[in-house]
């Protein structure tokens, strides 16, 4: 199968590149994109990505494949190789480190902006704070972000405003924690979030929907939490 | 305080700015129905069928509240065009001062086209 990968080597390279390779995949087994870096990896040691858990919960192998965002190891090559070609890129919009590995300050400091911790200024029980049944089902399919940037660098509002669109995947995470029973600041956290640009620069083409490795639907929790701006605002 | 701060857009509120683009979009939807509908119900169009429909009271509040939901809706559509693709990464150090030079020209172009359309409605 022929790969074409995304080559940059900031020290040696005046300009990125797309380099042509050639693996020979096993009769009858579908791999991953993974599998298949670690191949060209076996052919060229100087390759650089990111991997970790190689099982889709670490997030660290977010890269993108024929044009779509995903992660490497829980992808499968029939499912994106086009004409028989496969084309590897970083995640598009961050700055590339070298060659696959990206630099994320920017999505996590966006992250951090949302303040993804619990706040309650309360004084804490003796044993822990409770919910409901009904409370914590709230926080199905926000919680399970792995924060492999897949969306946030699938988004053109994030690729054009990254220092001021706090991007889809901080989205999900500041509604997960405005819709925590448990969590006593959401005036504060909507008021912080009431600029043209944090929330609103959403325009819902929901690619990050279509990119999740994990399922999840960000654009559902920018709607939930322009729907408490507005009952905060109105 | 919000996370940003921008003192170009119409508000300065991401939630304001998001109401008043969609509100002003239905005013604009109905207004192109109504008128829409005159042009298609009324069998001899003439300028004094023209004046006396647009003339009535009633349609001059409409056709203003119509043309200032077109300067707002516009100016919150060509502010968001402008921060999105007018930045230094496209423009570099000039990217600021093309951009307001850019900002000014909506507003001009708005203001231009409100006054004249008031003129021309009030005077009928």
């Amino acid at each position: 199968m022929q790969v074409s990968v995304y080559r940059y080597n900031p020290d040696v390279d005046e300009v990125p590149q797309m380099r042509d390779m050639s693996v020979d995949l096993p009769e009858g087994k579908d791999l991953m994109v993974l599998d298949v870096l670690e191949l060209l990896k076996g052919q060229d040691p100087t390759l650089s990505y990111r991997r970790s858990c190689r099982e889709g919960v670490c997030g660290s192998d977010g890269i993108n494949m024929n044009g779509k965002n995903g992660l490497a190891c829980i992808t499968p090559v029939s499912e994106v190789v086009k004409r028989g070609k496969l084309v590897l890129r970083p995640l598009p919009g961050l700055p590339v480190v070298r060659d696959l590995v990206v630099d994320m300050t920017q999505f996590y400091r966006q992250f951090e902006k949302v303040q993804p911790y619990l706040i309650n200024d309360q004084p804490p029980p003796a044993q822990e704070r409770l919910q409901s049944p009904e409370q914590r089902a709230e926080l199905d399919g926000l919680y399970e972000c792995i924060l492999c940037a897949c969306c946030s660098t699938a988004c053109p509002s994030f690729w054009w405003n990254p220092d001021k669109f706090i991007g889809p995947a901080g989205l999900l995470q500041a509604y997960r924690f405005l819709a925590d029973s448990r969590d006593s600041a959401t005036a504060e956290r909507l008021s912080k979030l009431d600029d043209p640009f944090s929330v609103f620069r959403c325009r819902g083409i929901m690619n990050c929907v279509s990119v999740c490795p994990k399922g999840l639907n960000p654009t559902r929790a920018i709607g939930k939490i322009r729907s408490m701006l507005l009952h905060q605002g109105t | 305080m919000a996370l940003v701060t921008n003192v170009t857009s119409l508000t300065r509120s991401g939630l304001a700015d998001f109401l008043i683009q969609r509100i002003t979009a239905v005013v604009l939807a109905l207004y192109t129905l109504c008128v829409l509908g005159f042009l298609l119900v009324t069998d001899n169009l003439s300028h004094a069928a023209l004046v006396d429909y647009f003339g009535s009271m009633g349609m001059r509040l409409f056709s203003t509240m119509a043309v200032l939901s077109t300067a707002a809706h516009a100016w919150i559509g060509m502010w968001t065009v402008g921060t999105d693709y007018i930045r230094p990464h496209y423009f570099g150090t000039g990217a600021t001062v093309f951009r307001f030079v850019y900002q000014s020209g909506c507003v001009l172009i708005l203001f231009v086209y409100v006054a004249w359309a008031l003129q021309l409605f009030w005077s009928l």
